[in-house]
């Protein structure tokens, strides 16, 4: 394993504390236990949104924090869900008296965490709702699994969410607002080579110099089936129809198209993949409304990538142009 | 051991070695078919828990409390909030007796388990901790008459069977049910830290 650390157990830590130091008009860091906010938290009167994860996903959470996004989010240990006292320590940080909305990612770990700190906030009194998104349709929706996945369409859950709150959204606004975007959004991901957790030191699985992995979530657990390696042509129409056919997506539908890259293919390739899905849709009579290319939903140095397809009403491109200021995401403020 | 609160921190002291000693086991059987983090994420846990244990209270429902609370701010994942939740409950049933009793173990046993299952909410056969947890609780229940010692024997060895039965299930619940059929053939990772944990108590008691 070669990484830019020290030691394995402080990578989280130092990582904060890096971001702190490069945005720290936008952000701020607290330890013990580890929240990122805005600068200027608590914003009076505005609905709160929070929401976290397992490090190792950068930017998200912590790049998106800032105006018109996230007022905090709560970095776990490296694709492990932050533990409910964090959680807590964000709400009361950032609660700025119209309630807080927790948006969290669907799995067991971040469900059960983020549920228990919400148990605890609301015996303090405090309204706290919480959404969770499960984009994945590489997962099976059944009584039998655990549920779709959060994955790509929380980068846009979280800007389109947070431009509404700090417009002036109530917290039954956010919350009705956040779950149509939930009902809207699909996301399916490859992966060309797999990751390294640090404190793990081995590949999270192996890959032959000639497969892939369809369906992979973003905690560099194994997708749902292994295939030959594939022209991007095929790869994209592998990735898109899936995604197509489960909302499902029609001609004369409008979207948003998010190409992500799971952290180590290069944005070259990326933006092959992405000109490729945008004809795909137009083929279909499909209108890309707006577009997000690059590196926001990341699987470590994992060589891959997601593609989220968002279909968009103008309540939701009003939110998603509406200004944002975080280490991420940067337009209008 | 005693059946106070020091021997309780006794046996605890000794499960964190446990940990210590299986964290790369329990590291592989999670990369298998989860995302590899259950072993590291409970030794941090339970390092955490070692550094409370000195002032962790005067009774055995006290010193689980601290375990519980401990091991929820600590240890992430599901395992982290399922732990904490099964330590809590069993804290909660025991009060504030002073000594354990082979009923009062059994009693806590079950706690433990209904509060995972409430929290999990899974069930026997989808591959979980409550795989183990739940034969461990009916045998701890059939060696009740006896001491503490055979209750957590009992437990232990019938955890240890449950784990072991894990191995063909596919998973219905946790990151592992992503895998559908393809996590049959490995044993469940929070299910084999179960039997782990009852089986350190059990020699800890004996």
């Amino acid at each position: 394993m070669k990484k830019i650390i020290n030691d394995p157990s402080t990578v989280v830590t130092e990582s904060l504390r890096g971001l702190a130091a490069a945005h720290g008009d936008i952000l701020k860091v607290r330890t013990e236990p580890a929240v990122v906010y805005r600068a200027d938290a608590p914003a009076s009167g505005k609905v709160a949104i929070v929401s976290g994860g397992g490090s190792g996903h950068e930017p998200m959470h912590g790049g998106f924090v800032g105006l018109g996004m996230l007022d905090a989010a709560c970095p776990g240990a490296v694709f492990t869900s932050p533990t409910p006292d964090q959680v807590q320590a964000a709400i009361e940080h950032v609660n700025g008296g119209a309630g807080v909305l927790l948006v969290v990612k669907n799995y067991t770990g971040d469900v059960l965490n983020f549920e228990t700190a919400a148990e605890f906030a609301a015996a303090e009194g405090l309204d706290v709702r919480t959404v969770v998104i499960d984009d994945d349709v590489a997962v099976k929706d059944s009584l039998y699994t655990a549920g779709r996945r959060g994955v790509g369409g929380t980068a846009l859950l979280e800007k389109i969410v947070g431009g509404a709150a700090e417009g002036g959204y109530s917290l039954d606004e956010c919350e009705a607002l956040a779950r149509r975007v939930i009902g809207s959004v699909r996301s399916m991901g490859v992966a060309l080579t797999a990751c390294t957790v640090p404190h793990i030191g081995e590949p999270s699985f192996v890959l032959e110099d000639d497969e892939i992995e369809i369906g992979i979530g973003i905690h560099g657990e194994p997708g749902r089936r292994r295939v030959p390696h594939q022209p991007a042509e095929q790869l994209v129409q592998t990735l898109l129809e899936p995604i197509l056919d489960d909302l499902p997506f029609s001609s004369g539908d409008r979207v948003l198209l998010f190409t992500n890259s799971m952290g180590g293919t290069p944005l070259v390739e990326l933006y092959l993949a992405h000109g490729i899905a945008e004809r795909l849709l137009a083929d279909r009579g499909i209108t890309v409304e707006r577009r997000l290319v690059g590196p926001y939903v990341t699987s470590l140095e994992m060589q891959g990538m997601s593609l989220t397809v968002l279909k968009v009403d103008d309540e939701m491109l009003r939110w998603w142009d509406a200004p944002v200021r975080t280490a991420a995401l940067r337009w209008g403020a | 051991m005693s059946c106070d609160a020091a021997g309780v921190v006794a046996a605890l002291r000794s499960a964190a070695e446990v940990v210590e000693a299986h964290r790369d086991e329990l590291v592989t059987l999670d990369r298998e078919i989860g995302d590899g983090d259950h072993g590291e994420n409970l030794k941090r846990g339970f390092t955490a828990v070692l550094s409370k244990l000195d002032n962790a209270g005067d009774t055995p429902g006290a010193v689980l409390k601290v375990v519980a609370s401990t091991l929820i701010s600590t240890v992430g994942g599901a395992a982290g909030p399922l732990y904490g939740t099964a330590f809590l409950r069993a804290a909660a049933k025991l009060g504030t007796e002073p000594e354990l009793t082979a009923s009062s173990v059994v009693d806590a046993l079950a706690a433990a388990l209904e509060g995972v299952v409430a929290r999990g909410k899974a069930e026997v056969g989808d591959k979980t901790m409550v795989d183990a947890l739940t034969p461990a609780v009916a045998a701890a229940r059939d060696a009740a008459g006896s001491s503490v010692a055979e209750v957590l024997r009992a437990a232990a060895d019938a955890a240890g069977k449950g784990a072991e039965d894990t191995v063909p299930l596919v998973a219905r619940k946790g990151r592992a049910s992503y895998l559908g059929e393809r996590s049959a053939g490995h044993m469940d990772p929070g299910a084999r830290s179960t039997a782990l944990l009852l089986r350190a108590f059990a020699d800890a008691a004996s």
